[in-house]
């Protein structure tokens, strides 16, 4: 056990955990973030996906003591307020993207890291950024086509 | 610098009860936890909800809350359920309520999410709960303001007398209507008077699933609960012998180290009580990352198992099930189904006089098709909530068919029925996996034992070893050719392990004068079950396939052969029982030649395939386009063309189409778990293959049937013929045809 600080959405946290504890699990049990889901522990599937100073990054493959001062964002905190959406999840809602729903938070997340980097992207570069967020109802040709229409309305 | 404890104004639901070396405590208030969806945010008082029947609540204020009896798994059955009870109810379904049913079957009438019923179940009964509270409220109107029940309307939670200028909203009305007695019939609207039904409805729980908010049962938290995990025997045909959990007790967090017995020696199973192992170790703690950790210093012993036999209860029969000793492995499987194939198999049906058909053949074709297990890898691992107190037993389940798990609960906990609660939480995917509760009762065992509340959670290892696979099959199909190069005989044959493969009654049976079915079964320790659209997914890709080659060998179009033969099978039927509507079946070919753009003559389908397949009461059709990019097979367009009936809700609709084209293609082309010795080689999902966004179409183009038969389901029919279409669309591209899957292990080398 050691303790930690970290800052999540913008708030910090002091935690008192094992250093080699996945950052999964610290927002999962720890912060109650649960949106970061749990798919499969190593980094194959993408439903953990979170920001690492706004980067996607699969936090199950992401150990307490490697986060330091970098700040982690969660599905909890793409918004800035409470109650409002961010331009990927209303193209998601518009576009009626889900199924299950289980991988889609981690899906999101992989997106708007995307969109900050490529305002606008092609079908090969979101397949390229895409391409380790699994979902087995296979929602993939909405996704893409989600992707494309928060890119138009966030450019516009 | 903010402490934990003072960050959680964002969910006021929370509240923060104690910090502790971990991080926190949090008490939570269980009705709020997993959100169901805007119920959350009415500002109602639960109590101030009126029933007027087990689907719709009411609050004075005009509040709409329609409940779904079926457990959602992505079928999207939240919003299309509640819309036939909303359609007949006259409400306006931007403001209705929806929410998850819980555990109550006498309540709900049926609660099973599997089979694509849920749609074909609930038409009557649901519409009727819609109709029959319009009509109470209707009456508590007419009985107010002294009026014939006639000259009323009920409009988007309205009722109004036109003679009079009266209306009253149906909270106002809701508590009247809900004295009175139940009328014994009402009218139903037909198609044509449909205001919502038939309509484009967005999912009703979309902005809770973007949003990340607590709907599953692996977020599901409860104060003073713990986390358990299981230890199961690294392969099937062995099990635990005993244990030592010295240094996994000494691990940080670790509460208990004990092992369960799922189901009793003398429990009789239903057909969905299978469970791979019956021993387990459980190791219970504080967190998740504890748990994981502890469980690794656990040291069992593991014994082989002896070959058993048992009496399995399934759909009013019971049947010997055998569970061989022994370390199997998929080489030996192909050996064993192979060998079958050349011995004679239990005549399923026979017409005319295929024998005589086949000595005469100047030409026979035959080919002979496999597919490995495939594991269903549901995005959400398993996972279950139990609590099982003197005063009661409560469960937070993902569960496809809460209407059958009650006995095996009841039974094998010892829990009296009138103390077993459980809600049924949204599943994060399913696809038969969770038809099978054995994680329930072994939640339940998990919390009598540690004395506390505990969520059991499956690693994704767990979850892909531990058993309930598609199972792994063989058939072949031969067909007798005359000189006039006309069919003259079908013979199909082949099995699986542990479960039969061929289906008798099905295309081309009732197109062909001399038709012989033959099937076998061979035992295994391999646990099988329920897997999207269960024993079609195969055989439709085995038939469709020989089909498309018999097509070519006598020389004629795909799409053209089959509607000839379905014309046939229409206007001179072979033999009893066909299962199918042929015209429906010409149907859906029709439509996806016209769709496709289809040209039978010159070279314009050089890349294209076809498959057609009729099961689970809907029909299906697909032409997939495939090129090679990277040296990689890539399907790049669908276009697909559906019969299931009436559309209740055209976007989940064509969402679950497309979704079912694309988890076809990724089966077909990858899917396959591999055993060896006893193991699946293939442990996590960067070893299992499961289709990506980057092998996914660019395009699948859905189109529906417009007819006005009773709704069917969905989540299965588009699933089986997707096998074929690819391997015959491969077959244009490569000039191979491919027999085995995954086809990707058996594309040619370049």
């Amino acid at each position: 056990m050691s303790k930690m600080n970290l800052k999540v959405n913008g708030k910090k946290y002091e935690v008192d955990l094992d250093p080699a504890t996945p950052v999964l699990w610290v927002l999962r049990d720890h912060l109650n973030l649960i949106g970061t889901k749990f798919g499969c522990g190593v980094g194959a599937c993408g439903a953990c996906t979170i920001h690492l100073n706004g980067r996607a990054l699969k936090s199950c493959q992401l150990p307490l003591s490697a986060v330091g001062v970098q700040e982690i964002t969660t599905i909890e905190g793409i918004v800035a307020e409470v109650g409002t959406m961010h331009p990927v999840q209303k193209a998601w809602l518009e576009l009626d993207v889900a199924q299950c729903g289980y991988c889609q938070t981690g899906q999101i997340m992989a997106a708007v890291s995307l969109l900050k980097t490529k305002p606008n992207p092609t079908d090969d570069e979101i397949d390229a950024a895409m391409t380790g967020n699994l979902c087995r109802c296979g929602t993939y040709v909405r996704i893409k086509a989600a992707i494309h229409q928060a890119a138009k309305s966030t450019t516009k | 610098m903010e402490k934990i404890k003072e960050n959680y104004s964002r969910r006021s639901f929370l509240k923060v009860s104690t910090l502790t070396g971990g991080g926190m405590m949090i008490g939570f208030n269980v009705l709020a936890n997993l959100i169901p969806n805007e119920a959350l945010a009415s500002k109602a008082p639960v109590q101030d909800w009126i029933e007027l029947n087990g689907f719709i609540k009411i609050t004075p204020d005009n509040q709409i809350k329609i409940f779904c009896p079926n457990p959602e798994f992505g079928t999207n059955v939240m919003t299309s359920l509640p819309m036939m009870i909303a359609e007949e109810l006259e409400v306006d379904f931007s403001k209705v309520i929806v929410e998850m049913g819980d555990f109550d079957t006498p309540r709900f009438k049926s609660q099973f999410t599997g089979g694509s019923m849920g749609m074909k179940n609930a038409w009557m009964p649901l519409r009727t709960a819609g109709a029959t509270a319009r009509e109470m409220l209707k009456q508590a109107a007419a009985n107010e303001w002294n009026v014939p029940v006639t000259e009323l309307t009920a409009s988007k939670g309205l009722v109004s007398h036109q003679g009079s200028n009266k209306t009253a909203t149906y909270g106002a009305l809701a508590t009247a209507a809900s004295k009175l007695t139940k009328p014994e019939k009402v009218n139903l609207k037909k198609t044509s008077e449909f205001t919502l039904i038939g309509t484009p409805q967005k999912n009703k729980v979309g902005k809770n699933i973007v949003a990340g908010d607590s709907l599953f049962t692996m977020d599901y938290k409860h104060e003073g609960m713990l986390i358990a995990m299981t230890i199961h025997p690294p392969a099937f045909g062995m099990t635990l012998k005993s244990f030592d959990a010295t240094e996994a007790l000494k691990m940080p967090g670790i509460k208990n180290v004990f092992d369960i017995q799922v189901y009793k020696d003398d429990y009789e199973r239903g057909g969905f009580d299978t469970r791979a192992f019956n021993k387990l170790i459980a190791v219970v703690g504080n967190s998740t990352w504890e748990v994981m950790n502890a469980r690794k210093k656990v040291v069992a012993q593991w014994v082989p198992i002896e070959t058993t036999k048992e009496m399995v209860a399934a759909w009013g029969r019971k049947k010997e099930e055998i569970t061989p000793a022994g370390l199997e492995s998929t080489v030996d499987h192909m050996k064993q189904m192979s060998e079958m194939q050349g011995k004679p198999g239990k005549i399923l049906r026979k017409d005319g006089d295929p024998e005589a058909a086949f000595s005469k053949a100047k030409k026979i074709l035959e080919r002979t098709y496999s597919a490995p297990f495939l594991a269903h890898n549901p995005m959400e691992p398993i996972s279950c909530f139990a609590h099982i107190t003197d005063e009661k037993a409560f469960f937070v389940a993902p569960i496809q068919i809460p209407e059958m798990i009650k006995q095996n609960i009841i039974k094998n906990l010892d829990i009296p029925a009138d103390k077993l609660e459980m809600k049924l939480a949204r599943m994060g995917g399913g696809f038969g996996r969770r038809a099978y509760g054995h994680y329930i009762v072994e939640a339940g065992h998990i919390s009598k034992k540690a004395k506390a509340p505990i969520k059991l959670i499956y690693s994704r290892e767990d979850d892909l070893t531990n058993g309930i696979y598609r199972p792994t099959y063989m058939v072949s199909f031969k067909a007798a050719i005359d000189e006039n190069n006309k069919v003259t005989a079908i013979h199909v044959k082949g099995g699986g392990m542990p479960e039969g493969a061929v289906h008798e009654n099905r295309f081309p049976a009732g197109a062909f004068e001399n038709y012989i079915a033959e099937g076998w079964e061979i035992p295994s320790n391999i646990t099988i079950g329920a897997f999207r659209a269960p024993g079609s997914n195969f055989i439709a890709s085995a038939e469709q396939s020989f089909i498309d080659e018999l097509a070519e060998t006598i020389g004629k179009d795909p799409i053209d052969y089959r509607i000839e033969l379905l014309k046939k099978a229409k206007a001179n039927p072979v033999g009893k029982n066909n299962e199918y509507d042929a015209d429906r079946y010409i149907g859906v070919l029709e439509l996806v030649k016209e769709k496709s753009n289809w040209v039978s003559k010159n070279n314009k389908n050089a890349h294209r395939g076809v498959a057609a397949y009729f099961c689970h009461n809907s029909y299906a059709a697909h032409v997939v386009d495939i090129i090679m990019r990277n040296g990689q097979p890539y399907v790049e367009n669908v276009v697909t063309a559906m019969d299931c009936g009436f559309v209740v809700n055209p976007e989940g609709a064509k969402n679950m189409v497309e979704g079912a084209v694309i988890d076809g293609i990724g089966n077909a082309l990858y899917g396959g778990l591999r055993i060896e010795k006893g193991s699946p080689v293939q442990k996590n999902l960067n070893q299992y293959r499961i289709i990506r966004h980057k092998e996914a179409p660019k395009k699948i183009d859905v189109h529906f049937v417009k007819n006005s038969i009773d709704p069917t389901g969905l989540g299965e029919p588009p699933f089986p013929p997707v096998f074929a279409a690819v391997a015959n669309a491969l077959y244009k591209v490569t000039g191979k045809r491919f027999y085995n899957q995954p086809f990707i292990n058996d594309m040619p080398k370049s």
